[in-house]
């Protein structure tokens, strides 16, 4: 019997042309959107590169600033306190992120607390660096009358708990419901499995999260200012200011002597380069706990 | 060994929605039992009563009785404890994605505070050598993740991993509906096997398998159990006329 319906490929062989052509320019805007993703990045990193690596010695790593006046000098203390207070901010925020995190995706749902909890974190993330500073200025330092290395590290916790609290959400919220089903088919509390199960299903995507607060905060100056202060001195007590990367970098930067200039350059390089480093780490390290195959 | 289960007055509800309607039937001991019946008729919902799976959706609501053996599983006891005696097989198999087919296996037994290595060892071997897997796998227990076996090899892993907690029912809802057709007789196989030792309950969308592997079989429909007989007898001489209906083809 012949059909009467249009037959929706007739014209097949007309439009064959259009269709590549379409195909075509749709893939060329995709890749012209990744060039424009990527290349600020490599436009950063290369100019930090041809302005920063001239001045990279062996020294830099290994010496405290010298007065003005004098030639050379390092940042090697603002290396060990931007790593001391980073990892302070580590152990505050990290624990904390997820286990509010947890809370939210697994135990909270639905309930009025969990909501401010979100509302809270989402508010959080949009606070300026520098209001934060300022507000563990009034907490901490102003009650200690004395700048402090670990008041610094509560600054960065604070900075990264609300992304690690959301990412962590997200994450344990994408692990699929047959899972938790087998877990709890299997006689498991419902904590047992969170923690077991669907907290290490989760787990590639909260490093990644973890990973991006360390990195963000990494760089912050602004609430280090109030905080941690700068130092000019190697120090690594935790009651004491201590000199911190990016602190060291602005005060280099915004001085009036060229090589002070030549020295943030090095330093804001070395500070990207040992952000990429950790994140590498750190993925490498969680990389190597997964299985081959594992999803 | 199995035990059997005494089903009186079960009615479940999703929310307002009343998905099982007085359901009442004796399934017995170390025997598969068969359950039937189009989409949405409250099959699944009925086995996820038989190990409280139903309670974890908060909207979700149970009352009626269901003994299994001795124990009123809906009056006092946990959840918990009595997913530990009743086994559960998914749809799809979901094998913990990232611990290794023994990790997988252990997975109950550990989490639930079982330290003894050795016969940890020996649990996980024997379970997986009942669930027919043991011999596909055995090179590669710690090495590979669950996740990185076939579809019907993860089922069988899924199997294993129930198995290995030492149940005494066995729930397998749909256990095959994701499977080839190889996989599939080898889970009927195993099926087959199995129910010398464990009371299984089975919801199957696939006649011939329900005819294949079941003792005793019920036939589902709008929440209700319309009929619950011997399997010969629900394929060939059926006494209600939905039944007869259904199984020649005629709805659902």
């Amino acid at each position: 019997m012949a059909s009467t319906a249009p037959r929706p490929y007739q014209n097949e062989d007309r439009r064959r042309g259009l269709r590549i052509f379409q195909s075509h320019f749709v893939t060329g805007l995709a890749v012209l959107a990744t060039v424009l993703v990527v290349a600020p990045l490599v436009a950063i990193f290369g100019y930090l590169l041809f302005k920063g690596a001239s001045s990279l010695t062996w020294a830099f790593f290994t010496q405290i600033p010298k007065p003005v006046g004098e030639v050379g000098g390092g940042m090697g203390n603002a290396i060990l306190g931007s790593g001391i207070i980073l990892g302070i901010g580590s152990v505050i925020g990290v624990p904390i992120g997820i286990a509010a995190g947890i809370y939210l995706a697994e135990f909270g749902r639905g309930t009025k607390l969990a909501n401010a909890v979100r509302f809270t974190a989402d508010v959080l993330n949009g606070v300026p660096s520098i209001v934060v500073g300022m507000s563990v200025y009034a907490l901490i330092v102003m009650r200690e009358k004395h700048f402090s290395a670990w008041s610094g590290g509560v600054a960065l916790g604070i900075m990264m708990i609300p992304t690690i609290t959301r990412t962590t959400e997200e994450m344990l919220l994408l692990v699929p419901h047959p899972i938790r089903e087998a877990a709890l088919g299997l006689g498991l509390p419902n904590w047992r499995s969170v923690l077991s199960i669907t907290l290490p299903t989760a787990s590639a995507g909260i490093i990644t999260g973890c990973m991006l607060a360390f990195a963000r905060v990494a760089g912050e100056t602004a609430p280090l200012i109030f905080t941690a202060f700068g130092n000019a001195f190697w120090s690594h007590r935790l009651d004491q200011p201590i000199a911190a990367l990016p602190l060291q970098i602005y005060i280099y930067a915004i001085s009036p002597y060229d090589d002070w200039h030549r020295l943030a350059w090095a330093g804001a390089l070395v500070l990207i380069v040992l952000i990429v480093i950790s994140v590498a780490l750190v993925r490498y390290a969680a990389g190597r706990a997964v299985l081959k195959g594992a999803g | 060994m199995g035990v059997g289960i005494e089903v009186t007055g079960l009615n479940a509800w999703y929310g307002s929605t009343h998905t099982l309607h007085d359901i009442g039937l004796h399934i017995a001991a170390n025997r598969a039992t068969a359950l039937i019946g189009p989409s949405g008729c409250g099959k699944s919902t009925f086995v996820r009563c038989l190990n409280r799976m139903h309670e974890t959706n908060p909207i979700a609501r149970v009352t009626g009785s269901v003994k299994m053996g001795d124990i009123d599983i809906y009056s006092g006891i946990s959840p918990v404890a009595i997913r530990r005696r009743v086994g559960m097989v998914f749809q799809r198999p979901n094998p913990f994605p990232t611990m290794s087919i023994y990790d997988n296996v252990a997975s109950g037994l550990r989490l639930n505070g079982y330290r003894n290595r050795r016969s940890l060892d020996e649990i996980v071997e024997h379970s997986l050598k009942q669930a027919a897997l043991f011999d596909e796998v055995k090179d590669d227990l710690k090495k590979k993740s669950g996740a990185s076996l076939s579809g019907g090899q993860q089922q069988r892993l899924c199997i294993a991993r129930a198995l290995a907690v030492d149940p005494e029912v066995l729930l397998m809802d749909e256990p095959a509906s994701a499977l080839d057709p190889i996989s599939t007789s080898k889970i009927e196989d195993l099926i087959f096997q199995l129910k010398s030792q464990y009371t299984i309950v089975i919801v199957t969308h696939n006649m011939q398998q329900a005819a294949r592997v079941a003792e005793e079989t019920g036939f589902f429909l709008n929440g209700k159990l319309v009929e619950f007989a011997a399997t010969t007898k629900i394929f060939t001489n059926p006494s209600d006329k939905r039944t007869e209906d259904y199984i020649t083809g005629r709805f659902g």
